[in-house]
């Protein structure tokens, strides 16, 4: 069976970057920031071109957000994305990503969406099962493997302590994470073809705004260290017992 | 008006992860002078139902249907948006696990309610409604503004205290309506690992790293976090040697842990793990480079070699567990 893939991915900050903020502390301090395709996002990516290379089909990546990100979007496609959506938006919140996948989505036949299980900068997780409730079809989150065959996926799914395996019909929303797949390093192939593969541009549905974030903050940064001389581990257990209050 | 809280249960014990969000709602609806309405799915008796009034919730809505006995989003979001709509909930409540949320996003969405994910503090409520999450994968906070009618919170385990407050509570069988469109999912299995805890719930986390050498070398490990009743865990690069599996990742790209005790032992401390820990309430290292960067993000410290000071701190455990039974 021949599938057509939609991949959602996120521009974040490189996972090395030291957090700062604006002097109003409304938004990151992007200066020195390396941006990257949300590490979960090229799991899905990886995965959605397996699935393609093994039954035919394609795989389109959709992105929410201003032509700085178009590097990232490049990086998809050298990859090995057959073509790309950026739609012309900041991504103000989920509920707002998750309308523009929906509303470009929803009428071009897509047998599979996939999103990563979280962005590493929002860590909102919402995306995915938004596009499915937006869609009126199932999704599934946090998937761990995903098997087409003749239509029905198979995909176990994390939960606390273990997993879940559950088959479902496609059209299907999933958000990968670890164990889906390795994702891959574009080659030198990929990099040249990426330039020349069509990279579409659309204006943004207009979406309700529900939400802002207002403030960030960084955590206060822990007191100096208490160092236990390693012969001394009984008192450690003690201070744990009667300072910290933990065991 | 009310405050809605849905409890997940585990083969018919309701979970600590909901008793918390019953505590949490509990305190928001305090605030406003409205009840805590909790809304329970699956078989579950009266006695472990009643155990909600201890937290706050003054009635209970239990469904249950045989169809809604394995956990299906899809259906599940459309039961708890139902409950929300003949409770008048102004707040819907739930847990940031893993069922949570895959649920949270579509009860938003079937509501048209802002939602804030991983919630780890009560809303602020003066002026409009702001509450705190996670941000940056542990990096720094946000502070969320919700201005829908409605709003929905998943709350993060560990995050907030239970608190009792000995409600009297009524137990009403709830029947919603269910669309067969909602059931294109089919749970085929679950595997769990009976004896082990769950990582994202656990109040002590013992977690290992490369300093360890192998994966042979783990039964220390678990031996210390089975005595202290944790959750065993890992460094990124141990799980991408395959030596531990990838749900035990604890870091920027895994899972985010929020214990009372993380205890990492030969982790060096790179930015990426201290973003998924830094939420802990008391790190210990143990780590023989006295240079490691995490030593700068803990609480207490032990420089020293794991093969020596694991076995050692295993006996003080047995003996202070002993002293203390």
């Amino acid at each position: 069976m021949t599938m057509k893939i939609l991949v959602c991915i996120s521009n974040v900050p490189d996972t090395t970057t030291k957090i700062n903020f604006s002097n109003d502390n409304k938004s990151l301090n992007t200066n020195g920031v390396q941006f990257i395709i949300n590490p979960y996002d090229e799991i899905a990516l990886t995965r959605a071109l397996e699935l393609t290379e093994a039954q035919g089909g394609t795989v389109t990546v959709l992105h929410v957000g201003d032509t700085s990100t178009e590097p990232t979007i490049r990086k998809a496609l050298a990859i090995g994305a057959t073509d790309a959506v950026r739609v012309n938006a900041g991504p103000r919140d989920a509920y707002f990503v998750a309308a523009q996948v929906s509303a470009y989505a929803k009428n071009q036949g897509f047998d599979l969406i996939l999103t990563g299980r979280e962005s590493i900068d929002y860590n909102g997780a919402q995306v995915n099962a938004m596009v499915g409730e937006m869609m009126d079809i199932p999704s599934v989150s946090v998937v761990k493997s995903l098997r087409i065959e003749n239509g029905v996926a198979t995909l176990e799914r994390e939960i606390e302590g273990g997993k879940e395996v559950l088959t479902c019909p496609l059209p299907l929303v999933a958000s990968a994470t670890e164990g889906m797949a390795e994702p891959r390093i574009p080659n030198m192939r990929g990099i040249m073809s990426a330039r020349t593969k069509p990279l579409n541009v659309i204006e943004p549905a207009t979406v309700a705004q529900l939400q802002e974030i207002v403030r960030y903050e960084k955590p206060a940064s822990r007191s100096q260290v208490k160092l236990v001389d390693a012969e001394q581990v009984n008192s450690l257990v003690q201070m744990l017992h009667q300072e910290a209050k933990v065991i | 008006m009310s405050v809605l809280v849905y409890v997940e249960n585990s083969n018919g014990k309701l979970k600590k992860s909901s008793f918390e969000a019953v505590s949490y709602g509990a305190s928001i609806a305090e605030k406003s002078g409205v009840p805590v309405i909790a809304l329970a799915i699956g078989q579950i008796e009266s006695a472990e139902l009643e155990k909600l009034g201890k937290y706050g919730a003054s009635k209970v809505l239990h469904v249950n249907e045989q169809t809604l006995l394995s956990f299906v989003n899809q259906a599940y979001a459309s039961v708890v948006a139902e409950g929300a709509r003949v409770s008048s909930a102004g707040i819907v409540v739930l847990s940031a696990s893993f069922s949570g949320k895959a649920l949270a996003p579509r009860v938003a969405v079937k509501l048209q309610a802002g939602y804030v994910d991983g919630v780890i503090a009560l809303p602020e409520m003066s002026a409009g409604f702001t509450v705190r999450k996670g941000a940056f994968s542990g990096k720094a906070y946000a502070d969320v503004t919700l201005s829908s009618d409605i709003k929905v919170l998943a709350l993060m385990p560990n995050a907030y205290q239970l608190v009792e407050r000995n409600t009297q509570v009524a137990i009403e069988a709830f029947s919603p309506s269910l669309q067969q469109t909602d059931f294109k999912t089919m749970v085929k299995e679950i595997v769990r690992a009976a004896d082990k805890v769950s990582l994202p719930e656990a109040e002590i986390v013992v977690s290992g790293g490369r300093g360890l050498k192998g994966p042979e070398n783990w039964g220390m490990v678990e031996e210390l976090a089975s005595l202290l009743g944790a959750a065993t865990a890992c460094s990124k690069p141990v799980s991408d040697a395959h030596w531990r599996p990838h749900s035990e990742h604890v870091g920027q790209t895994g899972i985010a842990v929020s214990p009372n005790l993380y205890i990492a032992i030969g982790i060096s401390g790179a930015i990426q793990h201290l973003a998924g820990v830094s939420a802990s309430k008391t790190i210990v290292v143990i780590n023989k480079d006295p240079e490691a960067p995490f030593f700068k993000a803990a609480d207490y410290g032990i420089v020293g070699d794991a093969f020596e000071v694991v076995p050692r701190l295993i006996a003080a455990v047995k003996e202070f567990k002993a002293a203390n039974a």
